[in-house]
């Protein structure tokens, strides 16, 4: 409706003409073609319409004569019918299609981490330096054994089964190959070899230049089940079955056939340009106990090797459905909580189904505790873990681990446009345009994020040292480190947090 | 010629049996088989013969191996099998083949509900599951690449396929032998009465079916047959709308 069609353009992109110089960086750097030079006043040009606020041009302005202001064009003001909603029915009217989003749920709901408080020790329990004293960060991820068992010498057996060793309590979350670059895959992967952690290959198989970083990959077995096969199922150090997805609990992938390039092809072994359709359910689950059928095949298909991870969406039941996932001979529980990004999902299902990591984290750990089960599965939180101080109140909450998506992604230089589904994302992530994907050197990408995970992890040492704590399993379920601020008691007794000044 | 070795399966759990399997190199040939899951699972290079009933997931992620199964097998034979053969003279369970890349399937009688679900094809990989007899609901949903037949013995005169067959279909073929034309199924295929031109793409594995359980292949492919294709590549392309949100 309005001659220029669509809906007004949210962002505009401001040009200081006292700085711009006409170098012509921005229209090189912007797939979307924002950008325009009009030769006959030898001045640039802009379509605030085209422009997706990535910040990519503004990043690499050698003058920094760009930046991206809101608009600033408002309807009638109304608390009901917002800005948001309007534009929301004009584009359905005009397009009859299904909103697509990307990444993350940005609406206002509450945040837990952030009305949570830390503890630190005064008088009675003296701080540890964590600059002098050894501070233990090592994780391992598997079930443990319920007791000790000995031979009919009275040796100790080893009774343990598969762990997965960790040098910090963080891992990257599943994004496939697809999904986000080679580039992008090449930087988590060398990244989680050189920090001693793993990253997620996701559901889309592993490329056959990756199948050197094994010893810190996790595969991923999905409903579509793309690029699984023996020898794929054997390649990582740990299975992961993909249930649901915090972005888009219930729903189903779906990558696009003009996504499936001639390498993505090869990994997902399916043929070019076909469309990779993953299905909501998987059609041979109904139950808990098809589930545990499709674990024990993989380990037997990994002749129990491999610990298997079973990844679901936080959902209203969440904590009994864990209770089943801990009883179907899964090792690791992954909670992906409602606010965990995604390359593409229904806009009304990315921002209103699901529930927050905090509580469905604090809820499962209680869970499985009263049932005397949680020994059995250790947890992965994830789903909008932000800071090394979620990760730190993730870990009090109940959690062993988290997995790192969006903030590894902004690490590799995403600026969370949540563009990811037109596939011409400027930062070379969310693309498979050779052009665009070149933009990411894997030299500096997996740089950034040893640098982002070493700085978390210096800063979750400083923490539990000023708790007087040195390693993370004492921290972990540890809700006496938690205070709530604001919270009221039902939220308190679903985290199993006090409220600050008790 | 090497003789099989021979395992008895009575009394072994799954993985007891499971693991005598891998431990045993070559041929063998389980007796006494009863449910035990997973048999064969991952497997490559050696013809494994079952005698009795083996449990589900027989045969999954499969990788070149084959294996015979002398009665019927139970749910999900060869799910995500990428190569090899499963041949069962008696009838499958449901959610047969799911996911399956390569090799082919071939069971004697009828199948359950959900064959061939997400069935998908890749270069010179194209699979193939024939149904002697009947075919649940759902056959083929998801359906990405590869060749489903249901030819329907014993179920002259009726459709030998459940409801809903091809739901979400987006690539491969689906043959079905019947007088009688299937009803209720999806937007998303096309139903045609498969001319001689396309018989011959489905010959090799009806004869191949013949062959393996003693059937008329001539007779087989004069009847008249159904085909399913799915009517675009990108089914959903149309569905959304971009949300820059």
């Amino acid at each position: 409706m309005g001659v220029w069609g669509g809906v007004y353009p949210e962002y505009e992109i401001a040009r200081n003409a006292d700085r711009c110089v006409v170098c012509r960086v921005c229209e090189r750097q912007c797939a979307n073609e924002a950008h325009e030079y009009i030769p006959e006043i030898n001045k640039m040009a802009a379509d605030d319409a085209k422009c997706v606020n990535c910040h990519r041009c503004v990043a690499l302005c050698p003058t920094r004569a760009l930046k991206i202001v809101k608009s600033g064009n408002t309807y009638k003001e109304n608390m009901n019918w917002t800005e948001k909603t309007i534009n929301e029915i004009y584009k359905q009217a005009d397009t009859g299609g299904v909103l697509l989003s990307s990444m993350g749920n940005p609406e206002p709901y509450p945040i837990y981490f952030d009305k949570l408080t830390l503890n630190a020790s005064q008088v009675t329990n003296p701080s540890i330096d964590p600059l002098r004293e050894p501070m233990e960060t090592r994780i391992f991820l598997g079930a443990k054994p319920n007791a000790i068992e000995r031979d009919e010498n009275g040796k100790l057996k080893n009774n343990l089964p598969p762990q997965l060793k960790l040098t910090m309590p963080m891992m990257f979350a599943a994004m496939s190959y697809g999904a986000i670059s080679y580039n992008a895959h090449e930087s988590l992967a060398r990244a989680a070899e050189e920090l001693g952690v793993f990253y997620n290959t996701g559901e889309g198989g592993l490329h056959e230049d990756f199948y050197r970083y094994g010893k810190n990959t996790i595969v991923q077995v999905a409903s579509g089940r793309f690029g699984v096969h023996k020898e794929y199922l054997n390649a990582g150090m740990a299975v992961e079955i993909k249930m649901g997805q915090g972005a888009k609990p219930g729903i189903g992938g779906h990558l696009p056939g003009a996504k499936i390039v001639a390498d993505v092809s090869r990994t997902r072994m399916i043929p070019e340009g076909a469309d990779a359709i993953s299905p909501a359910p998987h059609h041979d689950i109904y139950s808990i106990e098809d589930l545990r059928q499709l674990v024990y095949s993989l380990k037997e298909t990994t002749e129990y090797q491999k610990p298997v991870i079973v990844k679901i969406a936080a959902v209203h039941n969440v904590a009994a459905i864990a209770s089943g996932i801990a009883r179907s001979g899964a090792d690791i529980i992954a909670l992906d909580g409602f606010r965990g990004g995604t390359g593409a999902a229904p806009t009304r299902i990315r921002d209103c189904v699901g529930i927050p990591i905090e509580l469905a984290l604090a809820g499962v750990d209680t869970r499985l505790r009263e049932e005397g089960i949680r020994d059995r599965v250790s947890i992965v939180a994830s789903g909008g873990i932000r800071s090394s101080t979620d990760i730190f109140k993730a870990i009090a909450l109940g959690a062993d681990c988290v997995y790192l998506g969006t903030a590894a992604l902004m690490a590799l230089g995403c600026h969370l446009c949540r563009s990811c589904q037109a596939g011409k994302c400027n930062w070379g992530i969310a693309t498979q345009t050779p052009e665009l994907v070149k933009r990411l050197n894997p030299n500096i990408g997996y740089k950034r994020l040893v640098n982002l995970m070493r700085a978390w992890q210096h800063e979750i040492e400083e923490m539990m040292g000023g708790m007087g704590i040195n390693s993370i399993e004492a921290l972990k379920g540890n809700r006496l480190a938690l205070r709530g601020v604001g919270l009221n008691e039902k939220e308190l007794a679903i985290l199993g947090v006090k409220h600050a000044g008790e | 010629m090497m003789s099989d070795t021979h395992i008895n399966a009575a009394g072994l759990d799954f993985q007891a049996l499971n693991k005598k399997i891998r431990q045993t190199a070559g041929d063998i040939q389980i007796e006494g088989c009863c449910g035990q899951r997973y048999i064969g699972a991952g497997q490559s290079g050696r013809t494994i013969t079952i005698h009795g009933t083996p449990g589900n997931a027989l045969g999954a992620y499969m990788d070149g191996a084959v294996i015979v199964v002398r009665g019927n097998a139970q749910d999900a034979v060869g799910d995500t099998m990428n190569d090899g053969r499963i041949i069962v003279h008696g009838n499958a369970g449901d959610a047969l083949g799911y996911g399956i890349r390569g090799g082919a399937i071939y069971i004697r009688g009828g199948a359950g509900y959900r064959t061939g679900i997400h069935m998908k094809e890749y270069q010179e990989k194209k699979p193939v599951i024939v149904v002697g007899g009947r075919a649940g609901s759902f056959l083929g949903e998801y359906m990405a690449g590869g060749l489903i037949i249901v030819l329907g013995i014993g179920a002259e005169g009726d459709v030998p396929v459940g409801n809903f067959t091809g739901t979400g279909m987006h690539g491969g073929a689906i043959y079905i032998r019947s007088s009688v034309q299937p009803t209720c199924l999806p937007a998303q295929v096309t139903l045609e009465e498969a001319l001689p031109e396309d018989k011959r793409a489905i010959a090799a594995p009806v004869a191949e079916y013949a062959g393996l359980f003693g059937a008329d292949a001539d007779e087989l492919l004069s009847g008249t047959f159904y085909l399913l294709r799915p009517n675009a590549k990108n089914p959903y392309h149309t569905l959304y709308a971009a949300h820059l949100r």
